[in-house]
């Protein structure tokens, strides 16, 4: 007896959450997301493949569990959205080969292998990796899709554009740099890539998470700790400082819609592999998670934190799990 | 509202398919009389009871046929009349398979009642009434088959305030519970009132899952006042286990390490109460009981089946099972068995039989690695984590998995029925249990031995001390003996006391006893001996009380004279040295004699010792 969904079915479902993002990352960024979500997926795959025949496991039925293409969506989406053909094959295969398969595969690793894929990606890439391109509404010039192939498999430009003319820092980027610069907060949100709260367009992306985060909720696949924690504990911090400073610390709405936080919220803290399972663990560990993010974003010397912080915090689990342990029926707490 | 606060609020339990309705479409019916009955002797928890008939034996309907062993045991009775064919093994519905003592009865079709002796409750004394309990053959009918005369006889020792009826039958498929209490509810209800008034109960709670709404009307018409109440709980497998039920009707947690009743609550399946009130009201004993048929048989439907009756006959009743039928299930889904045969009679703990087939219970896919979704630690009722017990039953990390309270895991099989990876996590868990079991029983074996190892160790270390103080103790004596080897007897007197020294420290009388005995015995030898040598030397003792100063002068008087006549010359000297010398190996002898009986004694008192 069972009415319990497969393992392919839970990761079917992520991966359908995960498409109100990935459309509102293509309209805001323009397609190249895709072919890079392609390219990471069939490198993913591949590699998977190859690996368990390596290691004599059956190949079926774990390719069909999809987990490896939840990896490699969620490494997608988190690199720039015009990364080099060879970026986005060499982070896929550095998550599945080495963070997951040499680890034991599915169930064994004890770090999240996108983060990890992407934590090798900026530690050896600095410079690509820091590279976005302005949204479409701010380009001064318009990439077409098939611009977009040619820069990710060529990094060829048509002649008339230059590499400067597509690409700006993120908010978080600038917001660092101009911090550094001692501008005040008021002045440096005048810049135009800043939105409403946070990146503009980058806002409509967070609300496509969010929605799909509310899905994965709603079909118990995640629960609510995880994502509750990490955005409670983020937003808490950074009113703390915001407080005490707000022309010098952004505002908790501001954390809220950059960077990876609604990734990192719904989709990355939430890999039931590499985080904790007990109720109150989830709680620590995803307020863990928010707090180190915020640190390595105000003080850190990398632009965002979800990568570093979920690392580190993984490596806390097994502590996390066993200091846990909820009141069994029939014992004293 | 509740939709949000369900949804923080974690869901334990599950609720499959309920597959109730099929089986719940005709009333009982009464299953015709089979060819023959196979009664295991073994039906219930406990020893085997005593056989009283043998084989071509005629009996009548509700004769004692086997009567119980020792208190945890249970009787069986003839459940028909009819001639005893065999007493021997055959194959019981157990997992195993394997076969166990059965009596073998063939109906003579008059179906005669024995002459039933009642005893009437309410007048009788309770101890009279218990006792007449052993013999009725009345076990927990819930599937636990517990004996029922042990549970009711824990009043003496711990007061019971709350009696809870068990009537959440849980577990999908099975409706005998809900037709018994639709059909025969004014005879639960006495029954309660029998048991109540056995235990001496303040209060009875009945607790039905809110998917019995017509059994439950029918529960609450036959109470008509009595101060008896009808609790309804959530259908959420599995609410009816014993303490999720205590909890779920009266709030009480059931500490892991105490039993319900230490707890002032006893619980009895309403089944159970029934056979409590035909056997009350008119001396029937356990013959028979309502057992679901369901699953893939053509007319699902609950009988009143005579225990013994051969499982076809069951599914013949039944429109037979369809063609595309695998095999058969005893018990629910989630937590039965898978028959082993379809030769296997129905025992006193068949609650339900169900015809299992591909379409109904689909085989589990292949097992995949666990993906840590904790899924199994949300529905596990006890709120262990079975994702870590499983992770260290795998491991065979078994005192992990003990911290982890493995021995609080009920086998509900929650766990199983919600994990995405096809997990069969409570095999893991009995495995688990089994290993733990088994090391504690091997580490139990290995220390007794070890005690016993190092008790002999020091035992031959204490002998060889011993020995070794008796050798030097020798020697002393020895010596002393040669410097004053005519005042043997006071030497007797001292040696009498070192041979008893050893006896005084076993506490054991009767070793002390035999060795007092040989250490006389070796006392006595040894003076024999001193008289011996004193004897051959001629001398008198030296330091016995002389008669008078009179005699003495007299007698220095008459040993001066010899002395002047020469008489004790020189000559003399040699053959007394050699008499001397003669008596020494004598007495030398009869030491080591004493030795031996010593030695011997000791043995004895050590033997003693070890025994206890």
């Amino acid at each position: 007896m069972s009415d319990a969904p497969s393992v392919s079915v839970i990761m079917l479902k992520v991966l359908l959450a995960l498409v109100p993002g990935i459309f509102a990352y293509a309209w805001i960024y323009g397609g190249g997301i895709l072919v890079t979500i392609a390219l990471a997926t069939i490198t993913a795959l591949a590699a998977e493949a190859a690996l368990l025949k390596i290691r004599q496991r059956p190949i079926k039925p774990h390719l069909l569990d999809l987990s490896s293409v939840v990896t490699a969506w969620l490494l997608a989406l988190a690199l720039p959205p015009l990364a080099p053909w060879w970026l986005i094959v060499v982070g896929t295969l550095f998550a599945i080969v080495i963070a997951k398969q040499l680890y034991g595969g599915l169930g064994y690793n004890p770090f999240n292998p996108a983060m990890v894929g992407y934590a090798v990606l900026l530690i050896s890439f600095p410079l690509i990796m820091t590279k976005w391109p302005a949204p479409l509404v701010l380009a001064q010039t318009k990439l077409s899709f098939l611009d977009q192939l040619s820069f990710i498999f060529n990094q060829a430009l048509p002649n008339n554009i230059q590499v400067d003319a597509i690409t700006s820092a993120t908010p978080l980027d600038y917001l660092k740099t101009h911090l550094k610069l001692n501008q005040s907060l008021s002045e440096i949100s005048q810049a135009p890539i800043f939105g409403v709260y946070g990146a503009k367009g980058g806002e409509m992306v967070t609300g496509a998470y969010l929605l799909g985060g509310l899905y994965l909720m709603q079909q118990r696949i995640i629960s609510w700790h995880l994502p509750t924690a990490f955005l409670g504990a983020l937003s808490a911090i950074a009113l703390v400082f915001y407080v005490a400073d707000p022309e010098y610390f952004a505002s908790p709405l501001f954390h809220l819609t950059s960077g990876a936080s609604l990734l990192c919220a719904f989709f990355i803290i939430t890999d039931p592999v590499s985080g904790p399972t007990t109720p109150r663990g989830k709680l620590y560990f995803a307020a863990g998670v928010g707090v180190l993010t915020y640190l390595i974003r105000v003080y850190g010397g990398y632009p965002d934190g979800v990568a570093f912080a979920v690392l580190i915090m993984n490596m806390c689990v097994p502590l996390i799990d066993a200091h846990t342990q909820p009141r069994v029926f029939g014992h004293e707490k | 509202m509740n939709a949000i606060l369900n949804f923080f609020k974690p869901k334990r339990g599950v609720h499959p398919t309920e597959h109730k309705a099929e089986s719940t479409q005709l009333p009982i019916a009464k299953l015709a009389m089979p060819q023959k009955l196979v009664l295991p002797l073994r039906q219930h928890i406990g020893n085997m009871p005593k056989v009283l008939v043998s084989v071509g034996e005629h009996v009548l309907k509700g004769q004692l046929l086997a009567t119980p062993e020792c208190t945890v045991s249970a009787a069986i009775h003839a459940p028909t009349s009819g001639t005893i064919l065999s007493i021997s093994d055959a194959i019981i519905p157990h997992p195993s398979g394997l076969p166990d003592k059965c009596i073998t009865l063939i109906p003579d079709g008059k179906d005669q009642w024995t002459n039933l002796s009642l005893v009437d409750w309410r007048s009788a004394p309770k101890e009279a009434l218990i006792a007449s309990l052993c013999t009725s053959g009345i076990v927990g009918l819930g599937g636990a088959t517990f004996p029922t005369h042990i549970k009711l006889r824990s009043s003496g020792k711990s007061s019971i305030q709350t009696l809870v009826i068990n009537a959440a039958e849980c577990e999908p498929y099975i409706t005998c519970d809900d037709m018994l209490m639709r059909e025969h509810a004014d005879e639960i209800i006495q029954g309660i009132e029998i048991a109540q008034y056995l235990l001496g109960a303040e209060k009875s709670v009945i607790g039905i899952e809110d998917n019995k709404p017509i059994a439950k009307q029918a529960m609450q018409t036959a109470i008509a006042g009595k101060p008896i109440s009808v609790v309804t709980v959530p259908t959420q497998y599995p609410s009816g286990d014993a303490r999720q039920l205590i909890h779920l009707v009266s709030g009480i947690e059931i500490p892991h390490d105490k039993r319900a009743t230490e707890m002032g609550v006893q619980v009895f399946n309403v089944a159970t109460v029934r056979a409590l009130y035909r056997y009350f009201t008119f001396g029937e004993p356990a013959i028979n009981r309502v057992v679901t048929v369901t699953g893939n048989v053509a007319q699902p439907q609950n009988f009143e089946v005579l225990f013994g009756t051969p499982l076809p006959a069951l599914i013949q009743a039944a429109g037979g099972a369809k063609p595309d039928t695998t095999h058969f299930i005893m018990g629910g889904p989630m937590m039965g068995f898978d028959l082993p045969s379809t030769e296997v009679p129905i025992t006193k703990a068949t609650n339900c039989i169900i015809a299992a087939s591909p379409h109904l219970f689909a085989p589990p896919p292949p097992a995949m690695p666990c993906i840590r979704c904790a899924r199994c630690a949300e529905a596990c009722p006890i709120q262990l984590q079975p994702q870590e017990l499983y992770w260290f039953a795998k491991s065979d990390a078994f005192e992990k998995a003990r911290d982890y309270k493995l021995f609080d895991c009920i086998e509900c099989g929650v766990c199983t029925y919600v994990c995405p990876s096809n997990i069969p996590l409570v095999q893991y868990f009995r495995y688990a249990k089994s290993e733990v079991i088994a090391a504690d029983k091997a580490k139990e074996a290995a220390d007794l031995a070890r005690e016993r190892n190092e008790f002999r160790l020091a035992r031959i270390e204490r002998e060889k001390q011993e020995r070794a103080q008796k050798h030097a103790e020798r020697a002393l004596g020895t010596k002393a003996e040669a410097a004053k080897a005519a005042s043997a007897s006071g030497y007797v007197a001292k040696e009498a006391n070192t041979a008893e020294a050893p006896s005084s420290s076993t506490s054991d009388e009767e070793a002390a006893k035999a060795a007092k005995q040989a250490a006389i015995a070796a006392a006595i030898e040894r003076a024999k001996a001193a008289k011996a040598a004193a004897a051959a030397t001629g001398l008198a003792p030296k330091n016995t009380t002389p008669a008078n100063p009179a005699v003495e002068q007299e007698i220095a008087e008459i040993d001066a004279r010899r002395k002047n006549v020469g008489l004790e010359n020189s000559k003399e000297a040699p053959i007394t040295a050699d008499a001397e010398k003669q008596a020494k190996i004598a007495a030398a002898i009869a030491r080591a004699k004493a030795a031996k009986a010593e030695a011997e004694a000791a043995k004895q008192a050590q033997n003693v010792e070890l025994k206890e």
